[in-house]
């Protein structure tokens, strides 16, 4: 699947951009093999495994765009440092997190999954009942619906890929389908939306539509990556809804209440809800859009001139990811790249390219295409339908602007 | 577990004849009304779900003077959280001002979340009264509701936000087009 030949000069040269970024180079690097320490005993075995101390690398708590380096106290979500990441997985402990009141802590022996409303059966779960359920496992991306949103009006040059789209990560998540819940409830024909709440202290609500897709591919998840969830993400149990709004995976899930109408909470109304310029907003755009960006070269990093690597993500909750095209020209030509297998629906797909930059100041771009034909729509048309006010749902092409001295910077386009 | 197996097999079945009765389900159990009731707190724009009681504007100046104005500002504005008061008419203006006032479509939204999610550091700890006193003094502020006015479960579902039409649904999920083949 990688058709890469790459000579060895031009993979030390290339290596300079993408490794600098991830690893902490100590003052001397050994120039040749002699400088190598040599071999030696290391530390003893462990019941876990630690990174290197060589390798830095952290999500950011942030607040609202333009609000960085904040006291975590002050922040409302965490993001993935997808400039140090190599594959389409992100690390469990580095999954971007978005919460609304904290991180509880909740006893697992304590925390009770209620299903009723529109149920011949209202039922009352343990975490254990659920892991007795039949399971499945999937590895789709959660995005917050405010990744992105660092660029609706403006392009600070000073933004990592981190600070402008760490608000998306790809994890296997393994639990209960939903369609097995509804149907030991015994839901009610009549029933077509569901209310999904979380254990944390604000009691985080949605409405969810019950469409065929929904029912036949949202599950309630115990297990992400192999362990037992995260706490920052929803332990003991969360809901997955491949495709859709971070917001609707609702997280330390522990009610889901069947009705025939939306419920109209606070998350669907007043936030999560896109503001036009005619000044109507656009409500339940439940679906993440098609979307991709550069990780490497990208925001902050710096290149030299010869042979470079681009690689990025590309994802859709329309579906799988049918090609990435990239452009090093400003988007006035494109070159498709090579997408790394697996593709998987409604997951993060690893794409790279092959570039010789001649040193000319120039920008990078990246637009993806779903297998629904859906097409990474370019900053001005985006904008042009939807104004700068939305605050969600930003999707639009990521420019990486590169000077003459290889730079590389935010930029609109 | 360090039994031999076949004892656990027999324990795993006696355990198992003694709740024969839960086995009516072949997972979990069977929920309660009185627990039910205890979590079942969502409210509905058509007021299924708001619970008993009532609250006037009057009463809830100083529900929200002690609970709400530390993190709000004293009239819903200029706090260090989310302003809640005025912003009608910017919506359309390239800096838009959302609040309760000039954006929340529904006056039973306010009460669903006041009573679930406020205050931030004591969620839940207003009384059903105080919850629909500073939900009338909210509106208030905003001159959605007079000075003299009261709510109630009766009243709440009927207050007109005035950005009740300011939503626009997408098709492939409208309320008002069931989504569902049945």
């Amino acid at each position: 699947m990688n058709r890469l030949v790459v000579s060895r000069r031009g993979f030390l040269g290339g290596a300079s951009a993408g490794v600098v970024g991830s690893i902490a180079i100590g003052p001397a690097a050994a120039e040749t093999l002699a400088e190598v320490p040599p071999r030696e005993p290391g530390a003893d075995l462990s019941t876990h495994s630690e990174r290197s101390k060589f390798v830095k690398i952290d999500r950011i708590p942030e607040a609202t765009p333009g609000k960085r380096n904040v006291d975590p106290s002050d922040a409302i979500n965490s993001k993935t440092p997808h400039q140090k990441l190599v594959g389409s997985i992100t690390p469990s402990d580095l999954h971007y997190e978005r919460s609304h009141s904290g991180v509880p802590e909740l006893d697992p022996a304590k925390h009770r999954l209620l299903i009723h409303g529109m149920v011949q059966k209202p039922l009352v779960f343990s975490v254990d009942d659920l892991k007795a359920m039949p399971s499945i496992s999937r590895v789709v991306f959660i995005e917050c619906t405010g990744n992105g949103w660092e660029n609706w009006k403006k392009a600070d040059p000073n933004l990592t890929v981190q600070n402008t789209h760490g608000l998306v990560s790809t994890n296997e998540w393994t639990g209960v389908p939903l369609k097995f819940l509804i149907d030991l409830a015994g839901k009610d024909r009549a029933s077509i939306w569901m209310l999904a709440e979380g254990g944390d202290a604000a009691g985080v609500d949605r409405s969810i539509p019950l469409t065929d897709e929904i029912v036949n591919e949202a599950f309630v998840a115990y297990g992400q990556n192999g362990e037992p969830l995260r706490p920052a993400h929803g332990f003991p149990m969360r809901l997955v809804i491949p495709g859709f709004e971070g917001n609707l995976n609702i997280k330390w899930l522990r009610r889901l209440k069947f009705g025939d109408q939306p419920w109209m909470t606070r998350w669907e109304t007043a936030r999560y809800t896109q503001l036009l310029a005619n000044g109507k907003a656009r409500q339940f755009q439940l679906r993440m859009e098609t979307n991709s960006v550069i990780t490497q070269p990208s925001g902050m990093m710096e290149i030299r001139p010869g042979y470079n690597r681009i690689t990025g993500l590309a994802w859709s909750g329309h579906g799988k990811i049918a090609k990435v095209e990239v452009s090093t020209d400003g988007a006035k030509s494109w070159k498709q790249a090579q997408l790394n297998y697996p593709v998987l629906p409604k997951a993060q797909t690893r794409f790279q390219m092959e570039w010789t930059w001649d040193g000319k100041p120039t920008k990078i771009v990246s637009r993806s295409t779903d297998d629904k034909g859906n097409v990474q729509p370019d900053r001005q048309s985006f904008i042009a339908a939807t104004g700068t006010n939305a605050l969600f749902h930003y999707n639009a092409h990521q420019t990486w602007n590169i000077d003459e001295g290889g730079r590389v910077r935010n930029a609109l386009a | 577990m360090r039994w031999p197996s076949g004892i656990r097999f027999a324990a795993a079945i006696a355990i198992g004849m003694l709740t024969v009765p839960a086995l009516a389900f072949d997972f979990g159990r069977a929920a309660m009304p009185a627990e039910v009731k205890l979590w079942d707190i969502d409210v509905r724009p058509d007021g299924k779900g708001l619970p008993d009681g009532s609250g006037t504007v009057g009463q809830g100046r100083q529900v929200f003077a002690d609970n709400c104005a530390a993190c709000h500002g004293d009239n819903g504005q200029g706090g260090v959280k989310d302003r809640l008061v005025g912003g009608q008419g910017t919506l359309a203006s390239d800096m838009p001002i959302k609040t309760v006032g000039s954006f929340w479509p529904y006056a039973t939204t306010l009460f669903d979340y006041v009573h679930r999610a406020m205050p931030y550091p004591t969620p839940g700890s207003l009384s059903v009264d105080e919850t629909y006193a500073v939900t009338a003094y909210i509106l208030s502020l905003n001159g959605i509701l007079t000075a003299d006015g009261k709510l109630d479960k009766a009243s709440l579902p009927t207050v007109k936000m005035p950005n009740r039409d300011g939503f626009v649904p997408e098709a492939e999920f409208d309320p008002s087009r069931p989504h569902r083949k049945k």
